[in-house]
């Protein structure tokens, strides 16, 4: 395989400028990152910062409910309240041995933004985070909170204002400050080695719940579920998985609203091979080649790309991707919190919804594990606005 | 070696006249479907050696507000790929400069590089200049551009180490870009005493004409530097221009050697 790919997608097709400070980030990734060291202070960190591990809960009142086991794996009770935390205290000691002094971020709706604003006070490090002008209008709740611990946050107003042009103004930024500035980047994407890194870091997620499964259960389980925007909880949860070749793994992509024409961030399941922010992989664009708007109830799943290894393991058949419209999310949200007392952020609700839709086709007692990615309080806005 | 594409002689005959080559940047479209062709002809009939025609993406990451903002208003107007072949088809003839295109690589993997290569030829564009197609990305399809004689042009930096010059100096390019600034496009220069020291480097490492780009914007910024450059490219500063309803010709006229400063490149060369 060609190095920084995964089959025929990743790669680093990025200005010539970046090709540096990608070089010196894949050295610290392929040196520091398994020395005894820095694996120690991980340990720690995971232990005492960030609450690791996060317990695998076996939801009874759903398999009740379902005929099949339910498991959850609750990084929503990781601090912060999502995965994302696992990535950014990861990038933020590694920036830290790097000798780097800044962390820079981009946000959707700001939950990569607040972890990153998170682990760099903790690690007393610099923090400027690029946010779509639209979306700091829409998430003015997480805006505070990442000023609140010391980060600057930037609106960008260029493009359509979101998530895809944050990164833009991120990469920029980057190529003028890369001496002392580690690029943090949020999900499973981008270009190499940042595929790779996050899901190094996210890799935290399936090694658990695996270890979890068999001191539980006995057994592995038989299917493995989790939500797909750029991918990060996926791959993290997925790779310690991919070798079991009997434990077959679901990725949930969102489908909006799901009427003809309109936009959706299902990029697996209906987009096409392309190349955007650094990496090959599924895009939704047009035939042209310009990317196409994206949409979902779930802002962290509104990206139109996907993370570079999910193209792989869809190419491969190791992985299938299944698509979940706003609709079957939100009714999920709510059997979640009623039936278990446990509100799921609309991200995971794609994935407790893919094992609710598909209840008639799931072996009666068969073993189910989902990513429950993030915790809900951020979508309680949303989530109102959907249901009047 | 490539020195029998159009690029290189273009360039190196302003050199030899004692002068730098001219490379305007316009992209496809602007400022309107309309006036853009005029805007290419007047731009050719007043001096430019070499232009580059943007292809518009709607994520471009190497460049900063100005292109951007041009490059999303080409593309509301439809602008793609193959308008820009039909124009070429009917105007080519009338232009005498070189021709490349300056565009990020999706638009042309989706038009499949070998369709584009075989179309370029036809269209006589002579080069193509990729922000984010690196030297190990472009690899995979150095051959098909070969066999169409289409320049593969590199972009490099002040960061960019000896040894990746080295590696694109052994693909003997029509001509290299070299970024002034560690920015992106528009970016005000940084010190001239580092730029100088890259071009130096750049020249002694590549055979071909070295470019200089990014954040140029007049001719007295090159004054310490001029003997370490071949040509200018010039790209936010012109749409500027053309956005205040100025004419190429204006423009072009602030570039307009003054005799001195061609006696002084002659006597060196």
């Amino acid at each position: 395989m060609r190095k920084g790919y995964f089959g025929a997608f990743g790669g680093r097709f990025v200005p010539e400028l970046l090709v540096p400070p990608l070089a010196e980030l894949e050295e610290a990734m392929d040196n520091i990152l398994p020395a005894e060291a820095f694996v120690e202070d991980m340990d720690r960190v995971g232990r005492e910062f960030v609450g690791r591990p996060t317990p695998l809960y076996p939801c009874r009142n759903l398999t009740a409910e379902l005929g099949f086991d339910v498991y959850l794996k609750r990084e929503d009770l990781a601090h912060t309240g999502a995965h994302k935390i696992n990535n950014t205290v990861g990038q933020a000691l590694l920036a830290r041995h790097m000798g780097k002094s800044c962390l820079l971020a981009e946000t959707g709706a700001g939950q990569h933004g607040v972890a990153t604003a998170t682990a760099a006070a903790m690690l007393g490090l610099d923090c400027i985070v690029f946010m779509g002008a639209l979306d700091v209008q829409r998430q003015s709740i997480n805006v505070h909170r990442m000023e609140l611990m010391g980060a600057r946050v930037e609106p960008v107003e260029s493009g359509t204002r979101t998530l895809k042009d944050a990164i833009n103004a991120a990469l920029r930024y980057w190529i003028a400050h890369q001496s002392d500035t580690h690029y943090c980047l949020g999900s499973a994407v981008g270009p190499h080695p940042f595929p790779l890194l996050v899901r190094k870091l996210q890799s935290v997620i399936g090694r658990e719940s695996r270890q979890q499964m068999l001191e539980q259960t006995g057994e592995l389980p038989d299917t493995v579920v989790a939500c797909v925007g750029g991918g990060s909880n996926a791959i993290g949860m997925f790779h310690p998985f991919v070798e079991d070749r009997q434990v077959e793994l679901v990725g949930v992509e969102a489908g909006g609203r799901g009427g003809p024409g309109d936009h959706h961030s299902a990029t697996i399941s209906r987009g096409t091979p392309g190349v955007l922010h650094g990496t090959h992989t599924f895009l939704l664009q047009s035939k042209e080649g310009q990317i196409l708007p994206s949409h979902s109830v779930a802002p962290g799943l509104d990206y139109p790309g996907v993370g570079p290894e999910h193209s792989f393991l869809k190419d491969s058949s190791r992985a299938r991707y299944e698509v979940i419209h706003d609709r079957e999310a939100l009714k999920a949200f709510n059997l979640l919190s009623r039936k278990e007392g446990i509100i799921p952020a609309l991200e995971s609700a794609h994935a407790v919804a893919w094992a609710v839709e598909n209840r008639d086709s799931i072996k009666p007692g068969s073993k189910v594990l989902i990513n429950l990615s993030g915790r809900g309080d951020k979508d309680l806005d949303i989530v109102r606005e959907q249901m009047e | 070696m490539h020195h029998d594409n159009l690029l290189t002689r273009k360039i190196q005959g302003a050199v030899d006249s004692g002068r730098k080559a001219l490379i305007p940047f316009v992209p496809a479209g602007f400022p309107s479907r309309d006036r853009f062709w005029d805007v290419l002809l007047e731009l050719d009939s007043e001096g430019a050696d070499v232009i580059e025609i943007g292809v518009p993406f709607s994520d471009p990451v190497a460049d900063g507000p100005v292109v951007e903002k041009a490059s999303i208003r080409c593309l509301e107007q439809g602008v793609n790929l193959d308008w820009i072949f039909e124009g070429l088809a009917r105007y080519r003839k009338d232009i005498q400069a070189g021709l490349v295109f300056m565009g990020y690589f999706n638009p042309f993997l989706q038009y499949g590089v070998e369709r584009l290569a075989v179309a370029c030829q036809e269209a006589g564009v002579s080069g193509l200049i990729i922000p984010d197609l690196i030297l190990e990305e472009a690899e995979p399809y150095r051959e098909v551009l070969k066999e169409s004689n289409l320049a593969y042009i590199p972009l490099v930096g002040l960061n960019t180490s000896q040894e990746r010059l080295q590696e694109y100096a052994g693909l003997y390019p029509a001509f290299v870009y070299v970024v002034s600034v560690m920015g992106i496009t528009g970016t005000k220069s940084g010190s001239m005493q580092v730029l100088g020291d890259k071009l130096r480097q750049v020249q002694d490492i590549f055979e071909c004409p070295v470019a200089l780009g990014f954040g140029i914007s007049s001719r007295d910024q090159l004054e310490s530097i001029e003997e370490h450059v071949d040509a200018v490219v010039f790209g936010s500063a012109l749409i500027n221009h053309l956005d205040e309803g100025k004419t190429p010709r204006e423009f072009m006229a602030g570039w307009q050697v003054p005799r001195a400063f061609s006696q002084r490149v002659r006597a060196k060369t």
